[in-house]
């Protein structure tokens, strides 16, 4: 293809049916332009071999997947997504050539649909992290400026969207991890509500938290992914017995003349008025009220209360989980194993030294602490508590706006190495963890820069399975601006 | 809140996982910092909060009670750094 800008999946498709391009072009395109990206990004851990990807193209041409909605889409996974085809790494040593005898329901689901998979993205180990530092494989570099981080963790799979290497992606949204490297790539991303998409094959980090998410360039194809994944699974527990609307007919019933009129939008001031908000950050976010409210919306104001405890109970309760689902990792039944195996508790010990790094050392630690017999009601309990709180703090906001509006980062994105402190990294989570507490859908989208040409988000964030209105009101406003349509010099070719 | 190398080795040993005493002592520089964001929780009010465990309060499905799983013996004992006639091998832990 000679195109000059990265193609949406709307576009893709359309350039199909009309035989301007095959999905095999498509898909040898893109594995080339990760390749030649690799050096400058490290987007990836994994790519597609001329042998995985022309397996996938003779089993897409004989199926009935050939006509399914993302028939010949190229998109990545983020490598905490199992998957037979591609080794899965979680960005770890720990499970460095480790091959999943299963593919997780979300990459079945996009198999299902017609998707071809060119590759598994680069995260923060078990997506541990708020910027793709903390890799196994090395950290991930931002499309817009490479001496910067990308946001984590699925930083990898917002950077291949990002530099026009696929049109989609997928990620996990624990504490953020979804929405926060979408804006600092400029780039959208949706963090489904808890139990929306199947966990089934999905690395657990803390598992009342982790949900499956998407990178793309629009919310309309936000909208056609999401439709792929959605639904019940009865292969994970937690999975929701609820039916999924058609997110695309929702996007097409928007009226074209102010088409949010009726809606309300609240707009939580305690965040824009938060310590440490670039002004630039709380400015490009205002403007993006106010195009919300040129849209047809009604701004109102939102009170959350106790929004400033989110950090501390995400971070007593996601690391107490953490260290019980990293427990798993022994040496024994999967992964790396030490040479150092004198006795059993030394072979445990030294395989789990030697195999995980050091912010997911410290996450076990913090969780194994706070889960110890007289910390308990003082760390998890307390936490727990506080996490009701703030989700009931929701629920109030909720009682007067369909969706809520906020900044999705303090900052943009900061340089690699520049946040040596674990506290400021987590800092960084300030606006994304509250919808992880609650378990509420939330959308990040670009909208606008910096001085210095960085790409800054901005957040909806709407009530359990309120799905269809976050992609409708992220699709008015890119049918309104052009935020989304700016691409890093890397993408243009 | 201070932590002392010996408490993170204690707690390393709970969550095995063998830490230098250099990297212990980073550690509980650490987890000073850490636990002082955390402990901003201490001064919420909470009594008689109920605490919330789960973000969607679902309750346990129950399936029939059918196999639905195939044998995948072999495939996953392949996954094991080190086994033998269908067992997984760890050091000795009966003393002789």
């Amino acid at each position: 293809m000679n195109a000059q800008h990265p193609l949406t999946i709307s576009q893709l498709r359309r350039a199909f049916a009309e035989g301007k391009t095959t999905p095999e072009a498509v898909a040898r395109a893109a594995c080339e332009r990760a390749h030649a990206l690799q050096p400058t990004l490290n987007a990836f851990i994994t790519i597609a071999d001329d042998a995985t990807l022309a397996a996938r193209l003779t089993e897409l041409a004989g199926a009935s997947q050939a006509s399914g909605p993302l028939a010949g889409i190229p998109i990545a996974h983020k490598d905490l997504f199992c998957t037979t085809e591609f080794p899965t790494t979680a960005a770890s040593k720990m499970l460095d050539g480790y091959r999943s005898p299963f593919d997780a329901t979300v990459v079945a689901r996009l198999k299902a649909a017609g998707a071809v998979t060119i590759g598994k993205t680069n995260l923060d180990e078990f997506a541990m992290g708020s910027a793709n530092a903390h890799s196994h494989f090395g950290p991930c570099r931002n499309p817009w400026a490479t001496d910067r981080i990308p946001g984590g963790s699925s930083g990898g799979s917002a950077a291949a969207v990002a530099a026009g290497i696929v049109p989609a992606a997928t990620g996990t949204d624990t504490g953020g991890s979804v929405r926060q490297p979408a804006a600092h790539c400029g780039v959208t991303g949706l963090k489904p509500t808890y139990g929306l998409v199947s966990r089934w094959g999905m690395i657990a980090y803390a598992s009342s938290f982790d949900q499956a998410g998407i990178f793309a360039r629009t919310a309309e194809d936000c909208a056609l992914l999401l439709q792929a994944i959605a639904g019940f699974d009865p292969l994970d527990s937690t999975s929701a017995a609820v039916d999924v609307p058609d997110y695309a007919a929702a996007l097409a019933a928007l009226a074209t003349e102010r088409p949010l009129s009726g809606w309300r939008i609240g707009v939580a001031q305690a965040f824009l008025a938060a310590d440490g908000l670039q002004p630039a950050v709380r400015d490009a976010v205002l403007a993006a009220a106010r195009c919300y409210e040129q849209l047809g919306a009604t701004l109102v104001d939102v009170d959350l209360p106790r929004a400033e405890l989110a950090i501390p109970a995400y971070y007593v309760l996601a690391p107490a989980e953490a260290s019980s689902n990293l427990a798993r990792y022994d040496g024994v039944r999967y992964g790396y194993r030490t040479a150092h195996d004198d006795d059993l508790f030394a072979m445990y010990s030294r395989t789990r030294a030697e195999g995980f790094g050091w912010e997911v050392k410290r996450r076990i630690l913090m969780g194994t602490y706070v889960l110890s017999a007289g910390y308990y009601d003082a760390y998890y309990r307390k936490a727990q508590q506080v996490r009701r709180l703030i989700s009931d703090d929701y629920c109030n906001a909720f009682a007067v706006c369909d969706l809520i509006l906020a900044p999705v980062t303090p900052t943009t994105a900061w340089r690699i190495g520049e946040k040596s402190d674990p506290v400021e990294e987590y800092l960084a989570d300030v606006f994304t963890i509250g919808a992880n507490l609650a378990g509420l859908p939330a959308i990040a989208h670009p909208c606008g820069f910096d001085g210095a040409g960085l790409p800054i988000g901005a957040q909806l964030i709407a009530p359990h399975f309120g799905e269809a209105k976050l992609l409708a009101a992220v699709h008015a406003y890119q049918n309104a601006t052009d935020w989304h349509r700016a691409v890093p010099p890397v993408a243009a070719w | 809140m201070a932590f002392t190398t010996e408490a993170i080795h204690r707690l390393a040993a709970l969550a095995r996982l063998a830490l230098t005493d250099a990297e212990a002592e980073q550690m509980a520089h650490e987890l000073d910092g850490v636990f002082a964001l955390l402990d901003r929780l201490q001064a919420a009010p909470t009594d008689g909060v109920e605490p919330l465990a789960h973000p969607l309060e679902l309750t346990q499905r129950l399936r029939d009670d059918a196999v639905t799983e195939p044998d995948r013996r072999d495939a996953l004992m392949a996954l094991a750094p080190l086994a033998e006639n269908g067992l997984y091998l760890v050091p000795k832990v009966i003393e002789s």
